[in-house]
């Protein structure tokens, strides 16, 4: 008899490993994540009443008809929750919890020598799903409605004539004498969008500059050079260089074979931008977007063919670059306000004033959040900024 | 010292110098390097990219399924990409270059509005968490450090922010706070100066490595 059940349990935990004389945990539960895009199911139990002989546990899951149980990860032998979800390897998914699918778990611990407790009772079923809100996001949502609120009421005053005052941008100042340079010598503009799709704010802040450039460039009858890494970028220039040249008067100055697509990859971008840079001999480089390792490539390679360059990127790595190798750096957040800055549209400077504001909100929350956790000597006040959880 | 006879070593080696000279100048070595560079991406990217991972799996697999049931619910889904697809090239024709239109304001306003969540946490609500000065862990053993170091971010928090503050003029007790954020920046510029280029110098070492090791052979 003794022999059976032990033959009948090796054989459950797959017939190969050595069984261990002691207790698997018990009480499995598994349950749906609460606030999560049903791709996660939390189990837990109570440990193995041996678990100071054992080195970790080892947990089973298994789908309908539930007769087959396959090892899906370890935790150690003191812990009581797993959290089973999506395991991505190279972005390939190997492992997945699928929104309404039903589970059940099996445990079974593991000793430090190699062998086997039985696997345990099986949980009940659980089933993830989907959500619709995540609550521990909340504090995304109503830092959301503020910033909105702000933004709406700013731009009302705006439109009621009220005139908000910005500060000088050095940097978005010299764009103007940039131009002009590269007019003034009859040699063309060279503007690079960066790397990014066009998705990345960076480079949505980058087609709102290049509406602005090109706009200049069309009044001075000037010639501009947009090189692409990016289809979809590519076309969202070339409509608005055109846009710009159309909203100067001067359509038939627009020449579409200037805004192309150069290359695919960042270096062959960055060889080809260098290429021009010393065959066409741009007067003026502008880089504005988001850029990774070719920004001293293209700044270096502008530098030597003596083109004034202005750089503007949120790109923090690549900002000493731009800084070491051109002649005017537009920083972070002021690559933003670029495009409010140089239209100087009330409805856009609004917007500046609305992204100061929230700063000085979210800094009087910096110091008043100091305080109050160094008064009540606890890390409470914090939790209003966590955003983990769900998913 | 023993000259490799593998001829892609030799391409690869010749390639790097034909780069290399554009430090000298512009030359004809260097545009056919540059120019082979840019025909290999582009091909690597219609090739790769666009047909290996995005028409074949995206567009035809679907479209093969949906041809054998109409109603797949699951491909069914690619259908308004798919119209959005058609639409961008509508540029081909001068006439129809309006449909483009749709797509990049859709792709636009995706972008921007995905990133305005994920800029909350990220850049707003995980850089708060971590300048707050807050109560050291259990792990930390120096206690004055930690609460010195936590002070000195806040401080420079405090200064570079408000050097990205336009609504006034830099000037009185303002400028002087944002000329402090305007070093604590150029601090942090240099810093990462430094570490990048040491990255490159190191990626220059693995060049010359392979110019007089694995192509020269000399060791």
């Amino acid at each position: 008899m003794l022999i059976a059940i032990l033959l009948l349990v090796v054989s459950q935990a797959g017939g190969q490993d050595t069984l261990a004389p002691f207790a698997p945990p018990t009480n499995i539960i598994a349950k749906d994540a609460p606030w999560d895009a049903g791709n996660k199911v939390i189990i837990t139990w109570r440990p193995s009443i041996d678990k100071d002989s054992l080195a970790y546990y080892e947990i089973w899951r298994a789908t309908p008809p539930f007769t087959k149980y396959e090892r899906i990860g370890i935790i150690g032998s003191t812990d009581s929750l797993y959290e089973d979800h999506a395991i991505l390897e190279d972005t390939v998914v190997i492992h997945e919890v699928t929104p309404g699918k039903q589970y059940r778990y099996k445990l079974r611990g593991v000793t430090p020598d190699g062998r086997f407790t039985i696997l345990s009772e099986p949980s009940n079923i659980a089933i993830p799903r989907i959500q619709a809100f995540n609550i521990y996001r909340l504090n995304v949502l109503i830092a959301f409605i503020l910033f909105t609120a702000l933004f709406l009421y700013s731009i009302e005053r705006s439109k009621r004539g009220f005139k908000f005052f910005i500060r000088r941008i050095p940097g978005l100042d010299a764009l103007d004498e940039a131009v002009g340079r590269a007019t003034e010598m009859g040699k063309p503009v060279l503007y690079s969008s960066g790397l990014n799709p066009i998705d990345s704010i960076s480079t949505i802040a980058s087609m709102c500059i290049l509406g602005e450039v090109a706009r200049k460039i069309a009044r001075y009858e000037s010639r501009l050079i947009v090189p692409n890494i990016d289809p979809i970028v590519m076309t969202v220039a070339q409509e608005v260089v055109k846009e710009a040249y159309l909203s100067e008067g001067k359509p038939h100055l627009y020449r579409e074979d200037d805004v192309f697509f150069l290359a695919a990859q960042q270096f062959p971008y960055a060889a080809g931008i260098s290429g021009i840079m010393v065959r066409e001999r741009p007067a003026t480089n502008l880089f504005i977007g988001y850029f990774y390792a070719e920004s001293l490539i293209l700044a270096e390679a502008g530098n030597m063919s003596g083109a004034i360059q202005v750089a503007a990127t949120d790109a923090i790595m690549q900002l000493p670059f731009f800084v070491a190798a051109c002649d005017y750096t537009i920083i972070g957040e002021e690559l933003y306000a670029a495009s409010a800055y140089l239209s100087g549209r009330p409805d856009l400077v609004a917007t500046i004033k609305t992204e100061d504001w929230f700063k000085m909100i979210l800094l009087i929350l910096t110091y008043l959040g100091s305080i109050i956790v160094l008064l009540t000597k606890s890390n409470l006040f914090l939790t209003i900024f966590k955003v983990t959880g769900g998913s | 010292m023993a000259i490799s006879h593998d001829p892609w070593v030799w391409a690869a080696a010749l390639l790097t110098l034909a780069i290399y000279s554009f430090l000298y100048k512009d030359n004809p070595f260097y545009k056919f390097a540059e120019h082979l560079y840019i025909g290999v991406s582009v091909g690597y990217f219609l090739y790769f990219i666009i047909w290996q991972q995005i028409v074949v799996p995206l567009i035809y697999d679907p479209l093969k399924v949906l041809f054998i049931s109409p109603f797949h619910t699951k491909e069914l889904l690619i259908i308004p990409p798919l119209i959005l697809s058609i639409m961008m090239l509508g540029r081909i024709s001068p006439r129809h270059a309006w449909m483009s239109r749709w797509p990049m304001a859709y792709v636009m306003g995706m972008g921007a509005g995905l990133a305005i969540p994920a800029y909350f946490q990220t850049n707003i609500f995980k850089q708060i968490e971590g300048t707050i000065i807050s109560i050291p862990p259990a792990t930390i053993e120096i206690v004055s450090t930690y609460y010195l170091n936590k002070l000195l971010v806040l401080i420079i928090v405090t200064c570079v922010l408000l050097f990205f503050y336009f609504s006034r003029e830099h000037k009185g007790a303002l400028g002087r706070i944002t000329i402090l954020g305007r070093w604590f920046l150029m601090l942090g510029f240099g810093a990462a100066f430094g570490y990048t280029v040491m990255a490159r110098v190191s990626l220059l070492i693995g060049r010359l490595d392979f110019l007089l090791h694995t192509w020269l052979g000399i060791h």
